[in-house]
This record gives structure tokens, sequence and C-alpha cells, in this order.
């Protein structure tokens, strides 16, 4: 398998210490299945100890690795170096969320808007003494949605909380509309009215780049347009 | 520079079982919060795959299950070194937790009829094992995160342990370090309950996260706790050549195929009843017989094959597992065998508990991969790990309420502020260190050595090699240096500090294998044939000794109903 020397860009930024991010080239050979995390993790391992991301699992499940590679919002550690095509590879935090330092951002603001959404099942009756009965093919929309990891690449990848910081977003709309497509859930009404602000799925453009970005194949976009359906519904 | 917070009961860990745990004990109505080195989603319960066991019944071969053929299965699968009435109370315990899991909003694959649907695992006489395609561990973390939200728990995030305070023999909260500001904090707590999960990353090849290292473990043995079986490592057979990520059992629950380099479906050499359903310890040994001897890929793994199943079956009910193959092996199991090689999956052994988490020191519990009940003795069997969390999570909290209404609130500032001054001296102290080598090739050569010699096959020159080798390690890790003096996120610092407590745990390991001269579950001594029940029926203990080195000592297996027979498959 052949090896490559890549340049990495990476951005840098101590709040304590520099007025504003800056990058820093990072050279390291990479062979061929090298994903970007294993990368960062020999950068800061043989070159830099004080190189900040965060990491958990390296298998695509927990959703700790978004970041900015080449420009688009990945988890680094499903993204293989040689597959990027370009010898030099950027590497920054995930758009629209505070620095905290190099490539960790302060998560608060996007959990506090998944909670927002009341994300949990509000049953639409009492608890059976067996499992509620669910045939295969009622699950309808809610399947899909149940797999977002919460890594927030979708968040970054959105257009709108760079004009609009109060919007819910792409991943907690997803989980809404997850709650409202289950069919053992009974809160339809009260979970619209969560969502009908101008900072809810009205304020969505429909450019489905959190779509594009997922790495779980959830698709948000769908789930607000269906979620606008609803709610048009309502207003008749 | 610190802050002091206090809770009646404070968790340490957001997996699970710490979730479960916090859940019971707000329900009632105490004081609870719970601290993770990590956003609690991102604990590695959400990297299981394949499924939660429990006897509900609901598979057509499988309606004649109870809960006590479930704990027979899993004391058998334990090679009979399990306590056996806490196994019962494991299996008998588990289609209430289960089925509250549904009532919490979890999605679980279903039957045609809506019910949970429920899928055959290695060493179960039925098809027991309970899913959401394959990614069950990731549906019950959300869901339990999710019901941890609804209530409103307090949860501390990105703070990592660092010392379990203890005053006059009993608990009185602990020391961490917020990572995101680098500032240690003091959390003083009438009942600490320890939720880390396991500690992998010992090994060099392991399907673990890189944040499975055990932190929690080492400070419980550091304040005093036993450490349980240490010695008994789970090999799960199936993990990806290269990675070592998971490829989940459910995957020969499903039909998959284990073949050798001559085209040989190898199992019915080894386990010619069940085949490729046999327990993990007996197909790992298999694929290592087949590798050692000549028979495996490039002198490395073996063939997983699911191609007979088909586009339909592997799209819905193994999803994760094509994106897993697809992603880091370049291989579309459609149309490709899956390469796969055993590596270090689970940790039998871990802070002896009772059935309620009890440790040994006072208002100090432990549950899921971090304790040893003991459930699972030499051998876990698939699909219990997860059930474990659940009902175990939310024994202790229930117990951790208990104590709190017999014994009320301990005091202990002063053990407290006793604890986080040394450990402020001593973070100090590695910051100032000059020189000495990096905490990177301690850890490497750690992991490597456990590998080679604590693996699979063990043997008496080869785990000397790694008890020798690791007091070596040990010796150099006094002199290691910390890189950058930043203190916000400095994964060095943390890195290091880290490691201290894996030498500990492999030094204990690998101690405790060297030691017993037989063969048990995953404990296979290839100059010790056979069980020895005369000898062996009997839990490994390690406690801390006045000189900082491990203290062994046993004691008698619980056998209650079941008469250890030999295990055949």
């Amino acid at each position: 398998m052949a090896a490559r020397t890549f340049t990495f860009r990476i951005e840098r930024y101590d709040p304590d210490a520099d007025g504003m991010p800056r990058t820093v080239d990072y050279d390291l050979e990479a062979g061929e299945g090298t994903t970007v995390l294993e990368a960062l993790l020999r950068v800061q391992s043989e070159q830099d100890g004080s190189l900040a991301f965060r990491y958990a699992c390296r298998g695509a499940v927990c959703g700790s690795c978004a970041m900015l590679i080449n420009g688009d919002v990945a988890l680094a550690c499903r993204t293989q170096v040689h597959g990027l095509g370009t010898d030099v590879v950027t590497v920054g935090p995930v758009p629209n969320l505070p620095v905290i330092r190099d490539l960790v951002v302060d998560l608060g603001p996007f959990f506090e808007k998944d909670e927002s959404v009341r994300p949990w099942l509000v049953p639409s009756g009492p608890d059976p003494e067996r499992e509620r009965l669910v045939k295969p093919d009622e699950w309808g929309e809610a399947e899909p949605y149940t797999n977002c990891i919460l890594c927030a690449s979708c968040y970054g990848a959105c257009p709108v909380p760079a004009r609009d910081p109060d919007y819910l977003g792409p991943a907690a709309l997803a989980k809404h509309y997850r709650f409202l497509a289950d069919p053992r859930d009974g809160a339809d009404e009260d979970r619209l009215a969560l969502v009908a602000g101008e900072h809810g799925v009205a304020a969505c453009d429909v450019v489905w780049r959190c779509v594009r970005v997922c790495p779980k194949g959830v698709t948000p976009t769908k789930g607000i347009l269906a979620t606008r359906e609803r709610l048009g519904e309502g207003e008749k | 520079m610190s802050e002091h917070t206090h809770h009646e009961i404070l968790i340490v860990g957001g997996g699970l079982s710490g979730l479960r745990a916090a859940v019971a004990a707000h329900d009632a109505g105490r004081d609870v919060a719970v601290m993770s080195k990590v956003y609690p989603i991102r604990s590695h319960s959400g990297a299981a795959q394949g499924g939660v066991n429990a006897s509900l019944g609901n598979h057509p071969e499988g309606e004649d299950d109870t809960w006590q053929r479930h704990a027979f299965d899993t004391i058998k699968g334990s090679d009979y070194l399990a306590d056996q009435p806490r196994a019962e109370v494991l299996a008998r315990e588990a289609p209430e937790r289960v089925l509250e899991m549904e009532h919490w909003g979890a999605y679980f694959s279903r039957f045609e009829d809506g019910r949970i649907a429920q899928r055959p695992f290695g060493g179960a006489g039925f098809p027991r094992t309970c899913f959401a395609a394959d990614r069950t561990g990731h549906h019950l973390l959300h869901t339990m995160w999710q019901q941890c939200l609804k209530r409103g728990i307090r949860f501390y995030h990105e703070w990592q342990l660092t010392d379990i305070a203890v005053d006059d023999g009993r608990t009185c909260g602990v020391v961490a370090l917020h990572l995101p500001t680098g500032q240690l904090g003091e959390f003083g707590a009438s009942v600490v309950i320890l939720a880390g999960g396991g500690h992998g990353r010992i090994y060099s090849s392991t399907t673990n996260a890189y944040i499975n290292t055990g932190s929690v473990t080492a400070a419980a043995y550091f304040a005093g706790a036993r450490l349980e079986d240490m010695e008994f490592v789970q090999f799960h057979p199936t993990t990806l050549y290269g990675t070592n990520i998971l490829i989940s059992e459910g995957v020969r629950g499903e039909g998959g195929l284990l073949y050798n380099r001559d085209g040989r479906r190898f199992m019915g050499d080894y386990a010619p009843s069940v085949m490729e359903l046999a327990p993990r310890d007996i197909v790992a040994r298999a694929i290592r017989t087949e590798v050692l001897e000549g028979r495996g890929f490039e002198g490395e793994y073996v063939h997983l094959d699911i191609r007979h199943l088909g586009a339909e079956t592997i799209t819905t009910r193994l999803p994760g597992i094509r994106q897993i193959a697809m992603d880091f092996a370049g291989v579309d199991p459609i149309e490709t065998p899956i390469p796969v090689q055993p590596g270090q999956h689970y940790s039998m052994g871990g802070v002896s508990s009772d059935e309620n988490g009890q440790t040994d020191v006072e208002g100090l519990l432990a549950v899921g991969e971090c304790s040893c009940v003991s459930v699972h003795g030499a051998n876990r069997l698939g699909g219990n790990s997860l059930l474990e969390t659940l009902v175990f999570g939310k024994r202790a909290g229930d117990r951790a309420v208990e104590l709190l209404e017999d014994r009320g609130p301990s005091s202990g500032r002063s053990a407290l502020a006793r604890t986080i001054l040394e450990r402020s001296n001593a973070i100090e102290e590695l910051i100032a260190r000059d020189g000495g080598e990096r905490q990177g090739a301690v850890r490497r050569e750690m992991q490597e050595l456990m590998t080679e010699h604590v693996g699979v096959y063990r043997e008496k020159e080869s785990l000397g090699r790694a008890v020798r080798g690791l007091l070596d390690l040990r010796e150099r890790y006094e002199s290691v240096r910390v890189d950058g003096m930043v203190r916000p996120l400095n994964y060095d610092l943390v890195d290091t500090l880290e490691l201290g407590g894996m030498l500990e745990l492999a030094y204990v390991t690998a101690l405790g294998a060297l030691h017993r001269t037989e063969c048990r579950g995953s404990h296979w001594r290839t100059d010790h044939p056979g069980r020895d029940d005369a000898n062996w029926m009997k839990h490994t203990m390690a406690t801390l000794g006045p000189d900082g080195m491990p203290v062994v000592s046993y004691e008698d297996v619980i056998v209650t109903d079941y008469e250890p027979t030999e295990r055949k498959y």
C-alpha cells in the first residue's frame, strides 16, 4: 500500500493566547486506509501534544469527532485521508458553535436546542404489561430518524445558524420529527407548538446540506418539510 | 482553584449503567448527579450492536424459554465461574428491564405481529436476544439519555475522575478534572456509584473505544476496593481485520458463516452441534487455531460470509455492519466476505461487587463493565452486557437510596480537601518535570505486551515476560513528561494520568493469568490443559498492598443449583 506525505493544515486556537485562530501545518506520512482521526492522533502523539480534538469510538457511532475537513463537515474517524484527493488536508472545528480550543467546540447551545424539543416519548396511553405492538411497517417515517448520533455535523453544515443563532437547527428538528412520527407517541399537538415559531421549521432554507453530510443517513430536511405540512394542516 | 459541590448520590460514568442508576435514584426522590468524562451519548454503551437478552419467548422457536434457562445458559457460558444466585438475578429481572426500555421509547426490531423480535446468539439454548437492527446499544443509550433529560437529572459533562476520597473507611466524594478548563473540583457525596466501563485499551487489538481506559476501575483500586477476576478477558471472535472494530455476533445469529483459506467451514471441527453459534471464547480460539496452523488469510484472519443472506436481510437486519465493512475495510458484505480476527472486547473482571453493586468500601458501589458481580464468570455470553447495565444499574440506584436512608449523609470535607491537594500537587509535579520520555511510547509497549502475551492462548513463560515487562514499564512511567503547559483540554496530561492506572490494571491481569494454572472460559493455558474444579472454583481477588504492589487472594465461587459439568457445545 502506498504511503504518501500529506500536509495537515490545522486550525489552532487558544483563547488565552491567540486573538484569532491561526493555521499550523503538520507533515505526516499516511498509508492507505489511514483515517483523519488516526492522522490527528499521530500528530498529537508524535509532533504536538497540545493539539486538542474530541474522539471516542473511532467507529462512527459515538459522534464525537465531527469537524471541518477540506471544507466539508464530516466525522474524522470515517474519513480516509487518501480518499480526499488532495495533498494538503485542511482541518477546522465544526462551524456555527463557539470554539473552546483548536478543534473542540462548545456543544452547549447544540444540546440545549435538542433538549428544547422535549426529546422523549410521551406515550399515547398507559404502559401495557408487555411491549407496545408496532408492526414492522407501522414505524413509518420514524425509524431512520432514530439513528441520529447527535454529532452536530448537520448543524455545522447548515447555512441558517450563522444569521439566526436561535434557529433550532436540523438535528433538533430531526429529533422532533422522530417523536412526531413515532406511532407510540401521543403528544403531537404539544410537539407541533414547540417548532411553530420563527426559529423552528419555518426558518429552514431547504438546501439539503444537512442531509448530504449526515453520517447516519438521517434526512432532517425531509422531516422539517413533513412537519411544516402537519403545521399547515393545523391551520386549516 | 477549585469548586466544591455536594450531592447525596454521585454517579461516575454516563453510559447505560450510570444513567439507569441515576433514573432509579431520581425516581426515589433523591438528589443525584452524573459525572462523565464524555457527553453521556458518546459512551461506549452506544457501540453495542447485537442485542440484549431476555426470555420474552417472542420467537416461534423460543416460546418455551424461561428465565431459569437463561440463568443456566449464563452459568454454563461462564464456565461455572459465575456466582449462581447473581446470574439468576440477571436472568429473572431481564424481561421487566427490557420491556421498560420499550415503554420509554426505545426502537426495537419487531416480528410481523408487532412484538419485539429476537435472534439466536452464541451459547443460548433459545433465540433470546432482543435487538434494534445492529445498533441496539445506540438505541438503548439514547433512550436512557432521553429519560434523564425528561427528569432534569443534573450532569457534569467532561469531568474526568481522578480520585475517590475515603474518610475513615467510608466514601465521602470524588476529585475530578474539568477537561475544558483544566481545573480540579471536589464533589462531596454520601454514596458514589462507579459506572466507568471497561479497560480494553490496555490491549493493542481491541474493539473498545479510545476512552475505555479503566480510569474509574483504577481509581477504585487505589481507594482500597478489590479487583476481581481480572485475568478473564473476552476476545470477541469477529472483529474487523485491521481496525478491530466490532462485527456483531448478530451477524452469525442471522446466519453468517465462518470459512478458512481452504474454503472449509471450520467450526464443525470445534463445536459440531452449534457451529458458528458457540460461545465467544470457543469461536475465538477456533479462529486463532486456524490462523496459527496456517489456514488463515495473509496469516491473520478468516472470512465471515453473509452473502447467502441476500441484500434485503443485510440492509434491514445488519445495516450498521455493512456500513462499517464498507467504511473501514472497503468491502460490501453483500458481495464480499468480511475479513475478521479475534480482538479484546470485554473485561469480565472489575471492581468486586455484589448483586446490588456494593463494593468492599462503604458507600462505594460499582456497576456495569467496570464491576465484577460476578455474572459473566470466565466468559460472558453475547447480549448479557447490555442486560447487565439495565438490571444492575437499577439495583445499584435502588441500593444507593437505601444506604442513604440507613446511614444518613457523610461529611468527610477534610478527607476531600486532602485528596484534592494531593492530586493538585501530583499534577504540578508532573507538569514541571524536565526531560523523560512521552507517555505514548510506554502506553504502546504495554498494549503490545498484553496482546502478545496475555491473549487468547497463554502460557507460563510468556505470561512471565508480560509481568516482568509491565514492572519495567511501571518504572519508566515514573519519569514520563507531559507536553504543553496549556491547562484547558490538555489531553497529554489526561492520557498520562490514565496510563498510571492502566499499567496497574494490566499488571493485575497478567499476574492473575500467571497464577491461574487451568483452562476456564476465556483463560486458556496451553501448559495447563483442562478445567481444574478441585483447585480453581475460585475468584481471584487483588488488593493494593502497602508497598504499592497487588496482594492476591482467592474466594470461593457461589454455587447453588448448578453443579459444574463439562462444558460442551
